[in-house]
C-alpha cells in the first residue's frame, strides 16, 4: 500500500554550506498516524521539518503527498496540502494582538481586497471559546501576545492550526516551557488529532511525551535514520537504552 | 503594560471590576495613541498660553496647513518602513532627484502634468533601487541609505550644476493649483493632499495584506517567513512608498515656492525622523501608528513657531527635535525592558 501515506519523503539529502544536515532519509507518514521523531540537538529534526512545511528546499530527494509528488514546495504550497506547524513559541509576533497571530500569513480579506478586521477578530473569539475553553469575557482578540504565559501561547499556536484545516500537524517541540498542566492538555490535543483521522508529527526532548502518544517513533542520528519502532512493540525503558546507544554510538547495539 | 491582565482572575470579578480591567486593557492596548493624543493637546494649550498672540490667530494654523506637509507625508511611509524595522534616511535626497526629472521634463514638454508623473516615477525607481540594496544585497538599511542620500544629492548637483530653477511658468497649470492652490482661496491644497495620504497610509497598515505582513517583519522576521509572508516583497515595497512619496513632497514644497533649490529638502530630515519616532513609531520595529505620526508631524511644526513666538532664537529648534528623537526612541527601549 505504498501509495496510501499522507506524507512520503525519498532520499532527502541537504546540506549548509559544509554542513551535511540531512543524508539520503526517508520517511512516511501514514493517514492516521502520530509519528514522534526523536533525535539529539543536531541530528536534523529541524530541517527535516522545514523541509515538510517548505521552509528549506532538500538538495535532492523526491516529496510525495497522498502518493502525489510535489515538485518545489514552499510554505504557502504546503500549507494549502494541508500541512500546519506549531512551532516553539518563538514563531509569535509578541508584539501584535492575538487575532493578528492567529491569521499570520493568511488574513482574511473582504471582496474589495481589504483586510476584514472585524470577521478576524469575531472568529479568533470564538476558537478561543470553543476549541480552546477559554470564557468568553477572558477572551479579547484585542491582547498583545507578549502578555500570554507560555501556554496561552502554544495555546494560540495550535487554534492556527486547528482553524485552517490542517490534514498533517506538526508540533515542534511544543512542551518546552510548559507547565505540567500545560503538557498534559498538549499531550490530550495531540490524540484528538489520532481521533479526529488526521495525522501528526510529534517532535520532542521529551521521550515520555512522545511514547506516550507516537504510534510509532523514527529516531534520527547525524542527518540519517537510525532506526524506527512502534510503540507497541517497544517498551518505553527499551527504547530509552537505544537511544543513549545511539547518542554514544551512533547503533543500536 | 507591567501588570498584564490576569485572565482567569476576570471571570470571578464583580461586573464592575471586570469593567475596570476592561478598561485598563484597552488603556494598555491604545496607551501610546492615547498618549500621543495627551502630548498633541497639553503642548498646544502651553503655546496658546505662552505666546498667545501667535497661536489664537487663525493665520499660522494656515501656515501649518501649507508647510508641515512638506514632511508629513514622507513621515507617513517612513512610519510603515520603520515598523518593517527598516530605516530610509535618503528621502531628502529623493526629494531633489525627484524635482531634477520635473524640472527637465517640464523643459522638454512644457507640461506640468507630465513632469510630475515622471517626478512620481523617478521617485519610486529611487525607492526601489534602495530596496534592492537592502533587500537583495543585503546591505542594513541605515548604512545603505545614508550612501544613496549622498549619491542622489551629489547627482542632483551635477545635474543642475549645483544652480536652481524658477517654476514660475508652471504656475500657469490647472495642476499648480490642484497640488499647491488654496481650496475656496482659503484652505491651502497641501493639507488636503497631507490628508489624503493619511486616509491611503492608515488604510495600506490597517487594512490590507501589506500592511499586517509590515507589523508582522517588523515584530518577528523570522515567524513571518515561517509562516509564509513573501518578506523581501514587502520590505522592497515600503522602499518604493517612501520614494514615491518623497518625490510628491518634493514637487509641492517646490511648486509652493515657485523654485527649485538644489538643496531642496535638506532641512527636513530631521522634522521627518522626530515626527514618526514622537508619534510613538518604535525604532525596533513591529510597533507604531499613522495617527501618531499625522499628530507628530503637526506638533513638530507647531514646535518651530513655538520657538521663535516664545522669544527664543531658531537655533533652538534642531535642539529640541534632538531632544525629541532621544527621548522618544529611549521611552521604547524602557517600556520594552519593562515588558521583558
Amino acid at each position: 500500500m505504498e501509495n496510501n501515506y499522507r506524507l512520503e519523503i525519498k532520499n532527502i539529502s541537504k546540506t549548509f554550506g559544509e554542513v551535511q544536515s540531512l543524508r539520503n532519509v526517508s520517511f512516511q507518514l501514514g493517514q492516521n498516524e502520530v509519528v514522534g521523531l526523536l533525535g539529539d540537538n543536531g541530528a536534523g529534526k529541524s530541517t527535516l521539518i522545514k523541509i515538510i512545511t517548505g521552509y528549506h528546499q532538500p538538495d535532492e530527494g523526491e516529496i510525495y503527498f497522498n502518493g502525489q509528488k510535489v515538485e518545489k514546495l514552499s510554505v504557502p504550497k504546503a500549507r494549502q496540502l494541508g500541512v500546519e506547524t506549531v512551532y516553539q513559541e518563538r514563531a509569535l509576533a509578541e508584539l501584535q494582538a492575538l487575532w493578528r497571530n492567529i491569521f499570520l500569513g493568511r488574513e482574511l480579506q473582504n471582496r474589495f481586497g481589504l483586510l476584514d478586521v472585524k470577521r478576524m477578530k469575531e472568529e479568533t473569539h470564538n476558537l478561543m471559546v470553543k476549541s480552546m475553553g477559554f470564557t468568553s469575557t477572558a477572551v479579547d482578540p484585542d491582547s498583545k501576545i507578549g502578555t500570554f504565559s507560555g501556554g496561552e501561547k502554544q495555546g494560540v499556536a495550535i487554534v492556527r492550526a486547528l482553524y485552517f484545516d490542517a490534514e498533517i500537524i506538526i508540533l515542534d517541540e511544543p512542551t518546552m516551557g510548559l507547565s505540567l498542566q500545560e503538557t498534559r492538555k498538549l499531550i490530550n490535543f495531540v490524540k484528538s488529532i489520532k481521533q479526529a483521522g488526521k495525522a501528526a508529527i510529534f517532535i520532542d526532548h521529551n521521550i515520555f511525551h512522545v511514547y506516550s502518544v507516537a504510534d510509532r517513533v523514527v529516531v534520527l542520528d547525524r542527518g540519517r535514520v537510525a532506526g524506527e519502532f512502534r510503540t507497541s512493540d517497544i517498551t518505553l525503558n527499551d527504547l530509552m537504552d537505544k537511544m543513549y546507544k545511539i547518542a554514544e554510538t551512533g547503533h543500536f547495539d | 503594560m507591567t501588570n498584564p491582565v490576569n485572565d482567569t482572575a476576570i471571570d470571578r470579578q464583580s461586573p464592575r471590576q471586570n469593567q475596570r480591567l476592561r478598561l485598563r486593557r484597552f488603556l494598555s492596548s491604545n496607551g501610546t495613541q492615547l498618549g500621543i493624543i495627551g502630548v498633541f493637546v497639553a503642548l498646544w494649550a502651553v503655546f496658546i498660553l505662552l505666546a498667545p498672540r501667535t497661536f489664537l490667530s487663525p493665520q499660522i494654523y494656515r501656515a501649518f496647513m501649507s508647510t508641515v506637509p512638506f514632511f508629513g507625508i514622507i513621515a507617513l511611509p517612513l512610519t510603515m518602513a520603520i515598523i518593517a524595522g527598516e530605516m530610509d534616511l535618503s528621502f531628502p535626497a529623493i526629494m531633489a532627484i525627484g524635482m531634477v526629472a520635473f524640472a527637465y521634463t517640464f523643459q522638454f514638454t512644457g507640461s506640468v502634468p507630465l513632469a510630475f508623473v515622471a517626478s512620481l516615477a523617478t521617485g519610486s525607481a529611487v525607492g526601489l533601487i534602495n530596496g534592492i540594496i537592502v533587500v537583495g544585497i543585503g546591505i542594513p538599511s541605515l548604512v545603505a541609505t545614508i550612501g544613496t542620500q549622498f549619491f542622489w544629492r551629489g547627482a542632483v548637483l551635477v545635474l543642475l550644476g549645483g544652480k536652481g530653477t524658477s517654476l514660475i511658468v508652471a504656475r500657469e497649470s490647472f495642476l499648480y493649483n490642484v497640488l499647491v492652490g488654496k481650496m475656496f482661496g482659503y484652505i491651502p491644497m497641501q493639507f488636503l493632499w497631507m490628508l489624503l495620504a493619511t486616509l491611503i497610509s492608515w488604510i495600506i497598515l490597517n487594512r490590507t495584506r501589506l500592511g499586517a505582513h509590515i507589523y508582522l517583519i517588523g515584530d518577528n522576521a523570522q515567524s513571518a517567513e515561517l509562516m509564509g509572508v513573501n518578506t523581501k516583497r514587502t520590505r522592497l515595497a515600503v522602499f518604493v512608498l517612501v520614494g514615491v512619496a518623497s518625490a510628491f513632497a518634493g514637487v509641492l514644497a517646490s511648486l509652493t515656492v515657485s523654485f527649485f533649490w538644489p538643496s531642496l529638502g535638506a532641512g527636513y530630515l530631521l522634522q521627518t525622523l522626530a515626527s514618526v519616532f514622537l508619534g510613538g513609531t518604535s525604532v525596533f520595529g513591529g510597533v507604531g501608528t499613522i495617527l501618531g505620526t499625522f499628530l507628530g508631524s503637526y506638533i513638530i511644526g507647531a514646535i518651530e513657531a513655538a520657538i521663535v513666538a516664545i522669544g527664543l532664537t531658531g537655533f533652538w529648534t534642531k535642539l529640541i527635535y534632538g531632544l525629541i528623537i532621544i527621548l522618544s526612541v529611549s521611552m521604547h527601549a524602557v517600556l520594552r525592558r519593562r515588558m521583558g
